[in-house]
C-alpha cells in the first residue's frame, strides 16, 4: 500500500471514481433486470445450483471473458503510461497495482477458468460420459473460483489493490513492506480459487481414468483428453505448493512469524516454493492448448493426427519434466553452478518433446485437405508464434546469459509470446471450435477474421519491439523513463500494437453479440465434420449427454462410424434406452463458497471473528453435505425418449 | 429386463465407490505434497534460531514419545474399526471408532499443552524462523487431526442412524485412510523434527 | 466381497512392528549409538520402514481393482515429495551460512 494510508474505500484517483460509478451502474442494472423480469428464481435454479458440467463450463467461460476484459484494460493502461517518456498519466503506486493485478488476473482468473471452461464443456462429451466423476465437487470448484476472483477484484474499490507483483515476492509482500489489506486480498483471493483448481484437477483426472465409454482404451482416447489428463497430473502436484506458500506468507503477515521475512526467515525460500508451482503452472495452461491444436489440425486437415503415440508421450513427458525446471526463474539468486546447470539442462530438454509436437502438427497438415475456418486460422497462427517463443525460451534457459536477460523486457516479450501465442490462441481456437457444441450456432466468420487479423498483427507489433527494448536495458515494472534512454520509439510502437489487440477483442465481443442473433444454426450436431464423440450428439447436448453410452471401437471413433454409416449395408439398431442415473442439484457449493468469501474478507481486514464465523459456516456446509443421503436420481426412459425425439434423434 | 436394469444400476453404484476411493487417494497425494513443502521449509529454516532456544532445549522426550505412541495406537484401533466394518459388526465398529476419537483427543490435548509450555518459555511462532517453521509444520498436522476428529464423530453419528450400508462403508473406509495417513505424517515429524531435534 | 481387507493378524503384526520401529530410533538417539550423520540416515530409513508398514498393513495399498492408479499416483507423489524436500535443501544451502 506504500506510504499512503487508505480508508476502507479506495479514493483519490479520478480513474477509480469513474470505475466505481461504472461498477455501481452495472450492478444496479443487473439487479433491476433480474427483478423486473422475475429472473432470480431462474438464476438460482438453473445456474447457481446446477451440477451439470456443461452449464458450469459456460459459467467459467463467461467469467473468464470478463476477466480477460479487466486484465486487458489493465494492460492498455500500462501501455498508455509507457507510450512516451516522462508520462504522468498514472502514479507509480497506481502503476504498481496495475501490473500486479494484470498478471494475477490473466493467469489465475482468466487462463485457468478459460481452461476449466473447456475441460467442463468438452471432456465428458469427448470420452462418452454423462458427467464428471464428482459433479458436486465440480460445482464447488466453480463457486470457489468465482468467489476467489470476486474477492480479488473487490480490492479495486475496497481496501486497495495489491501492488507487490503478480507473484508477490517477500520481503516486499511482508507486513513491513505492504501493511495494507491489498496483499491479503491477493493471498485469500488466490487461495480460495486455488483450492477449487486443485479439486478440479482431481475431478477430471478421475473422470478420464474411470469414466471413459466402454472400448475407449487410453491409447484410443482423443488427444484433447490426453492433454487434459497430463495437465491434471501437473495440477495435482503443483497446486498444493501454491496453497502452502500463500498460507505461510499469510502466517507471516497475520501471526508475525518469520518464515519469509528478511530478518530471521528466508525470503528466497518463498521464491523457491512459488516457482515450484509457478513453472508447472505454465505447462498446466499450455498442455490443454496443445490438445486443442491437435484436435483442430486433424479435423480441418481431414486426416488422422500424425504420430499419435509420440504426441501422447511428449505430453506426458512435458507434464512430469515441467516439474523439474523451476529454478530457471531465479538463476540470478546465485545458487551455484551445479544447481543452475542442472536446471538449465532440464529446461532445454523440455524443448525436445515440444518440438516433436510442432512437427507432428505440420506433418498432419502436409498433404491434408485443409479447410481454413476460424479454429484453423488461430492454430496456424500459433505455430510460428510459439516457435519463436520457444526459441527465446531456450535463450533464457542458458544460465549465464540469463544474468543479462533477467527481468528485462526480453523476458516480458518471451513469456507473452508463449502465453498469448500458445495459450490464448489455443483457447480462442477451442472456443471457436466448440462454440456450436455449447450454444447450437456458429460464430460469424467475417467478424471473426477481422478479430483474428487485428489480434495477430497487434500481437507482433506489440511484443517484437519489447525484445529489442530488453536488449536496450529496459527492465520490467519501471513506470516511466527519460528521453535519454532511447526507448521512446519502440515503446510507442508497442503501445499501438496493444491497442490493435484491444480492437481485436472488441471485434470478438461484437462477433458474439452479432452471432447470437444471426449466427448460422448447427442442426446436425457435427458442424465441422468432426472425428470424436462430442460431435455424435446434438448441439447443445441434452442434460444426460448420451441417451445410450456409445461403444468405442476405433480411434477417431465418430469418423469411423460416419464412414460405416455411409455404407449402404449399414443397419442402425434401434436404441435401447435405460433409466439414466444423474446427480441432484445442490445449493451447498454456492453457500459454502460464499462462506469462504466471508473467511477471506474477514482475515483480509484482520477481523478474526468474521473470518472464524465464515469458517464455521464452511464446516456446517461440509457436515450438511456429509449427512445428505439422497444425492442422485434417475431420469425415466419415457423422458429420455421424449427428449431424443424432440432433438430429432429417434430414427 | 427389470433384472438387467437393476444389475446395471448396481454396477454403476459400485463404480462410483471405486471413484471416491481413487479420488481420495489422489487427495492424499496432494496433502503429502503440502506436508513435503512444510518439511522443506523446516529443513531450510531449522538453523535460524537467532541464538534463542534450540530444539534440543525445547523438546521434551517424554512428551513427544507419548504423543507418538497414542497416535500409533489410534491408527491401530481405526484399523480394527475397518475390520469390524467388513465383518458387519455395527456395535464393534462404533466402539473402535469411539476409542480412536478418544485417543485422538488425547493426542491433540498433549500437543496443545506442549505448545503452551513452549510459548511460556518464550518460544512462540513469532520468535524466530526455526520456531515459525516448527509451529506451522506441527500445527498443520494438529489441525488435520482435529479436523479428522470432527469428521469421524460425524461418521459415527451416521452409522448410528443408518447402520452399515454402502455409503457408510465408503465413509468409514475413507476416514480410516485419512487417519492412517496422519499417522504416517506424524512418524516423519517424530523423526525429522523431534528425534533429529534432540540429537 | 472377495477383496482382501486384511485380517486381525495383519493389523496386530503391523501395530507391533510399528511400536518396535518407534522405540529403536528413540533408543539410538538417546544413547548416541552412531555419529550424527549416520544417525540421521538410520532413523530416516526406519521412518520409511514405518511408512511401508502403514501402507501395506493398514492402508491396504495392494487392494483395489486393476489398474492400480492409486499406487501409480503414490509412487509419482513420492518422487515429487523427494524433489521438493531434497531439491529445496540443495538449492537453498547457498545461503545457509548467513544465519
Amino acid at each position: 500500500m506504500g506510504e499512503k494510508s487508505k480508508g476502507f474505500f479506495v479514493t483519490g484517483d479520478p480513474l477509480i471514481y469513474g470505475a466505481d460509478v461504472a461498477i455501481i451502474v452495472t450492478l444496479l442494472g443487473i439487479i433491476i433486470f433480474l427483478t423486473v423480469f422475475k429472473k432470480w428464481g431462474w438464476l438460482w435454479k438453473e445456474w447457481f445450483t446446477t451440477v451439470d458440467h456443461k452449464r458450469i463450463g459456460i459459467m467459467y467461460l463467461v467469467s473468464s471473458l470478463l476477466m480477460l476484459f479487466r486484465g486487458g484494460v489493465d494492460a492498455l493502461l500500462m501501455r498508455l503510461q509507457l507510450a512516451a517518456p516522462n508520462t504522468h498519466f498514472l502514479t507509480s503506486q497506481h502503476y504498481n497495482e496495475i501490473f500486479t493485478t494484470h498478471g494475477t488476473i490473466m493467469i489465475l482468473f482468466m487462463a485457468m477458468p478459460f481452461m476449466f471452461a473447456l475441460f467442463n464443456i468438452v471432456i465428458p462429451l469427448q470420452i462418452g460420459a454423462r458427467d464428471v466423476a464428482y459433479p458436486f465437487l465440480n460445482a464447488l470448484s466453480f463457486w470457489l473460483f468465482f468467489f476467489g476472483a470476486l474477492l480479488f477484484n473487490l480490492s479495486f474499490v475496497v481496501g486497495g489493490s495489491p501492488d507487490a507483483g503478480w507473484l508477490s515476492y517477500p520481503p516486499l509482500s511482508e507486513i513491513a513492506g505492504s501493511p495494507g489489506p491489498g496483499q491479503n486480498f491477493y493471498i485469500w483471493g488466490i487461495q480460495i480459487s486455488g483450492i477449487g483448481s486443485l479439486a478440479t484437477g482431481i475431478n477430471f483426472l478421475v473422470t478420464i481414468l474411470k469414466m471413459r465409454a466402454p472400448g475407449m482404451k487410453l491409447m484410443k482416447m482423443p488427444l484433447f483428453s490426453w492433454s487434459v489428463l497430463s495437465s491434471c497430473i501437473t495440477i495435482i502436484f503443483a497446486f498444493p505448493v501454491l496453497t502452502v506458500t500463500l498460507a505461510l506468507l499469510f502466517v507471516d503477515r497475520y501471526l508475525g512469524a518469520h518464515i519469509f521475512t528478511a530478518d530471521s526467515g528466508n525470503p528466497m525460500m518463498y521464491v523457491n516454493l512459488i516457482w515450484m508451482w509457478g513453472h508447472p503452472e505454465v505447462y498446466i495452461v499450455v498442455l490443454p492448448a496443445f490438445g486443442i491444436y491437435s484436435e483442430i489440425v486433424s479435423t480441418f486437415s481431414k486426416k488422422k493426427i500424425f504420430g499419435y503415440k509420440s504426441m501422447v508421450f511428449s505430453m506426458m513427458i512435458i507434464s512430469i519434466l515441467g516439474y523439474f525446471t523451476w529454478v530457471h526463474h531465479f538463476f540470478t539468486m546465485g545458487a551455484g553452478a551445479d544447481v543452475n546447470t542442472f536446471f538449465a539442462i532440464t529446461t532445454m530438454a523440455i524443448g525436445i518433446p515440444t518440438g516433436v509436437k510442432i512437427f507432428n502438427w505440420l506433418f498432419t497438415m502436409f498433404r491434408g485437405r485443409i479447410t481454413i475456418s476460424q479454429p484453423m486460422l488461430w492454430t496456424i497462427a500459433f505455430i510460428p508464434c510459439f516457435v519463436v517463443g520457444g526459441a527465446t525460451g531456450v535463450m533464457l534457459a542458458i544460465a549465464p546469459a540469463d544474468y543479462q536477460y533477467h527481468n528485462s523486457y526480453f523476458l516480458i516479450a518471451h513469456f507473452h509470446q508463449t502465453l498469448i501465442g500458445g495459450v490464448v490462441f489455443g483457447y480462442l481456437a477451442g472456443l471457436y471450435y466448440w462454440w456450436p457444441k455449447m450454444f447450437g450456432f456458429k460464430l460469424n466468420e467475417r467478424l471473426g477474421k477481422w478479430a483474428f487479423w487485428t489480434w495477430n498483427i497487434g500481437f507482433y507489433v506489440c511484443f517484437m519491439p519489447q525484445y529489442a527494448l530488453g536488449f536496450m536495458g529496459m527492465t520490467r515494472r519501471v513506470y516511466t523513463y527519460g528521453w535519454d534512454m532511447g526507448w521512446a520509439p519502440f515503446n510507442m510502437v508497442s503501445t499501438v500494437g496493444a491497442f490493435l489487440m484491444g480492437i481485436g477483442f472488441i471485434f470478438q465481443a461484437w462477433q458474439i453479440l452479432y452471432s447470437i442473433k444471426n449466427g448460422e444454426k448447427d442442426v446436425t450436431g457435427d458442424p465441422w465434420n468432426g472425428r470424436t464423440l462430442e460431435w455424435s450428439i446434438p448441439s447443445p447436448a441434452p442434460l444426460y449427454n448420451f441417451a445410450v453410452i456409445p461403444e468405442v471401437k476405433h480411434d477417431d471413433d465418430w469418423w469411423e462410424t460416419k464412414k460405416a454409416m455411409a455404407d449402404s449395408q449399414y443397419k442402425k439398431e434401434p436404441p435401447q434406452y435405460e433409466p439414466i442415473h444423474m446427480p441432484k442439484q445442490s445449493g451447498i457449493p454456492f453457500i459454502m463458497s460464499a462462506c469462504w468469501f466471508v473467511v477471506g474478507f474477514g482475515f483480509t481486514f484482520g477481523w478474526s471473528y468474521v473470518g472464524l464465523a465464515g469458517l464455521l459456516g464452511v464446516g456446517l456446509c461440509l457436515l450438511a453435505r456429509s449427512f445428505q443421503q439422497e444425492t442422485d436420481y434417475y431420469i425415466p426412459v419415457d423422458e429420455v425418449r421424449k427428449t431424443e425425439a424432440s432433438l430429432g434423434r429417434v430414427g | 429386463m427389470n433384472q438387467a436394469i437393476s444389475k446395471h444400476t448396481h454396477e454403476h453404484e459400485h463404480h462410483h465407490d471405486t471413484f471416491k476411493l481413487l479420488g481420495f487417494w489422489i487427495f492424499l497425494v496432494t496433502d503429502c505434497i503440502i506436508f513435503a513443502c512444510l518439511f522443506a521449509v523446516y529443513a531450510v529454516l531449522r538453523g535460524h534460531t537467532d541464538g534463542d532456544l534450540t530444539g534440543k532445549e525445547l523438546f521434551e522426550i517424554k512428551g513427544f514419545t507419548a504423543e507418538t505412541f497414542i497416535l500409533l495406537t489410534s491408527s491401530f484401533t481405526s484399523g480394527l474399526a475397518t475390520l469390524a466394518l467388513h465383518k458387519g459388526k455395527k456395535a464393534q465398529l462404533i466402539n473402535w471408532l469411539i476409542v480412536t476419537v478418544v485417543l485422538g483427543l488425547a493426542f491433540v490435548g498433549l500437543e496443545v499443552s506442549e505448545f503452551r509450555t513452549m510459548v511460556h518459555e518464550g518460544a512462540s511462532i513469532s520468535t524466530n524462523g526455526f520456531l515459525s517453521a516448527f509451529f506451522t509444520l506441527v500445527g498443520t498436522h494438529g489441525l488435520h487431526v482435529s479436523f479428522g476428529l470432527i469428521w469421524m464423530t460425524a461418521v459415527i453419528l451416521q452409522i448410528r442412524r443408518h447402520g452399515i450400508n454402502e455409503k457408510v462403508k465408503e465413509k468409514v473406509t475413507i476416514v480410516g485412510l485419512y487417519w492412517h495417513f496422519l499417522d504416517v505424517v506424524w512418524i516423519f515429524i517424530y523423526t525429522v523434527v523431534y528425534l533429529m531435534g534432540v540429537m | 466381497m472377495e477383496e482382501n481387507h486384511g485380517s486381525t493378524k495383519l493389523y496386530v503384526m503391523g501395530f507391533v512392528l510399528s511400536l518396535i520401529l518407534t522405540v529403536i530410533p528413540l533408543w539410538l538417539v538417546v544413547q548416541h549409538v552412531f555419529a550424527k550423520g549416520m544417525l540421521t540416515i538410520v532413523i530416516t530409513a526406519i521412518a520409511v520402514g514405518q511408512l511401508l508398514i502403514q501402507l501395506f498393513c493398514f492402508m491396504h495399498i495392494k487392494d483395489g481393482e486393476k489398474p492400480r492408479y492409486h499406487a501409480i499416483a503414490l509412487v509419482l507423489g513420492a518422487v515429487i515429495v523427494f524433489t521438493i524436500v531434497a531439491g529445496s535443501i540443495w538449492i537453498m544451502t547457498f545461503n545457509s551460512q548467513v544465519h
